[in-house]
């Protein structure tokens, strides 16, 4: 079973070299020469303002946690269907009941208003 | 494994990187040609017959043009975006089958490796770009970039819950994770003339999977992470030279990979007619396979060419309000036209 791993290793080992290989290879023959005005921030041309790490909107992070809750449903999902044909009926009501109470929750977060983007 | 068989899948495994690599830097000169000639003009001429070069030009442009690391940013972190985002990327190309099983030695011909979790191994290494994405954006020190890495990043998971919901109804048909089990699964036809396709029976599931794989390789209409007129290039505006290059790479990369899918999924793999001698018909499936990739890629200039940006808010409101209840509801009918047929 673990042998069909290993390829994928092979892989990952040459996929990693790739560009390993290739930004070492510029290395030889680009030029480099940075100065201040050069390395600065890109704000077209004007003098940065302020740190660009502050804080940002808030939707972001609702985006995210609800996509924990319905990423962990979606796993849930992949073995039942995997097993539809063995679980049978039972299976199918059981996954009815998850996906009811995920339908509710789905339309409280709507009507909450924290799927709207303002 | 024996030492010979190792050697053997390393030179398999070369031979398919090289062949990935080769389409990955034509699908960028097949893009420009076809944008270009529908909008009436014609694209790159000059570097060889119709341009034919211009991925080699591009490159070495690229290999010695001077690397900036600009002041403020964490070295570490901004050198390892650009790795994970193209490993990630090649590395999604692991468990893809280009055609029928074909052993020699011992060796299956046109895969790297059958897992019998083909589908969640692909699902997750695909998400895993999302780091290199958001890490990007943060490291650089520049607002452009952290807006795009956001922007990309909560794009990326929203729509990556549709692809997964749009898939198990897949899943449900075949009963197994397994790609080329999903693909023997299509072989032969509906009343001796309809392809067994998945797309027939999972309509709504390919609409759904096909918009969110757009939204989720950060392509037009959805590249809201670069969108050149308000964020300059978004998460990759502080990158320069190959580390440049390999976001660019990574982003082919990943639309090669979501047609290969599309076409594994929904479009019967490489079945197709197969005809004439022994030789013929141990290629033919493999120029299916080929034609099927070359049409989604196709799709995904056309749709570039034709479909102006979404706002953000309409992005959002889209996966969230529309692909995500269509999918369940997908799965439901699914399950339940399934359960009725079996009993």
């Amino acid at each position: 079973m673990p042998a069909e791993y290993i390829p994928i290793v092979i892989f990952l080992v040459l996929a990693t070299l790739f560009p390993v290989v290739t930004l070492l290879a510029a290395k030889l023959v680009r030029p480099s020469s940075p100065y201040a005005a050069k390395l600065r921030p890109y704000e077209c041309g004007i003098e940065p303002e302020s740190d660009s790490r502050g804080r940002y909107t808030v939707r972001f992070y609702i985006i995210a946690i609800l996509f924990v809750i319905f990423d962990v449903e979606t796993i849930f999902l992949f073995p039942w269907a995997v097993q539809f044909k063995t679980l049978g009926v039972f299976g199918l009501i059981e996954m009815l009941i998850f996906l009811g109470i995920l339908v509710v929750a789905y339309i409280w977060v709507y009507a909450k208003g924290a799927l709207e983007w303002v | 494994m024996s030492p010979l068989m190792v050697l053997f899948a390393l030179a398999k495994i070369v031979v398919i990187l090289l062949v990935l690599l080769t389409v990955v830097a034509y699908a960028v000169w097949f893009e420009r040609k076809l944008l270009a000639h529908m909008q009436c003009r014609w694209g790159p001429t000059r570097v060889g017959p119709h341009g034919l070069l211009q991925p080699l030009a591009d490159a070495i442009k690229l290999l010695t043009k001077e690397d900036l690391t600009p002041s403020e940013v964490f070295p570490l972190v901004y050198l390892l975006a650009p790795f994970l985002s193209l490993v990630t990327a090649l590395l999604a190309f692991a468990v893809i089958p280009f055609g029928p099983e074909t052993r020699v030695g011992g060796m299956d011909l046109f895969q790297i490796a059958d897992l019998d979790i083909g589908v969640l191994f692909i699902l997750s290494v695909s998400s895993m770009g999302v780091y290199g994405i958001a890490l990007a954006g943060w490291s650089s020190n520049s607002k452009y970039s952290l807006l795009g890495g956001l922007r990309s990043s909560a794009q990326m998971i929203s729509y990556e819950l549709a692809i997964g919901l749009s898939i198990i109804g897949v899943l449900l048909l075949t009963g197994s994770l397994s790609l080329r089990a999903i693909v023997e699964n299509q072989a032969g036809a509906y009343w001796g003339f309809l392809p067994r396709w998945n797309i027939i029976p999972q309509f709504a599931g390919f609409v759904c999977f096909l918009v969110a794989a757009i939204a989720e390789t950060n392509r037009l209409p959805f590249d809201l992470p670069e969108a050149e007129t308000e964020l300059v290039a978004g998460y990759h505006t502080e990158y320069s030279s190959m580390k440049f290059g390999m976001f660019f790479m990574a982003e082919y990369a990943n639309m090669v990979t979501a047609s290969c899918l599309a076409t594994l999924l929904f479009f019967g793999g490489w079945h197709g007619p197969v005809f004439g001698p022994a030789i013929l018909q141990a290629l033919l499936p493999l120029l299916w396979f080929s034609l099927k990739v070359l049409f989604f890629l196709f799709l995904y200039v056309w749709i570039r060419a034709t479909l102006p940006r979404f706002r953000y808010d309409q992005l959002m409101a889209f996966g969230w309000k529309f692909l995500v209840p269509l999918a369940l509801g997908n799965l439901v009918v699914t399950s339940l036209v399934l359960a009725i047929r079996w009993s």
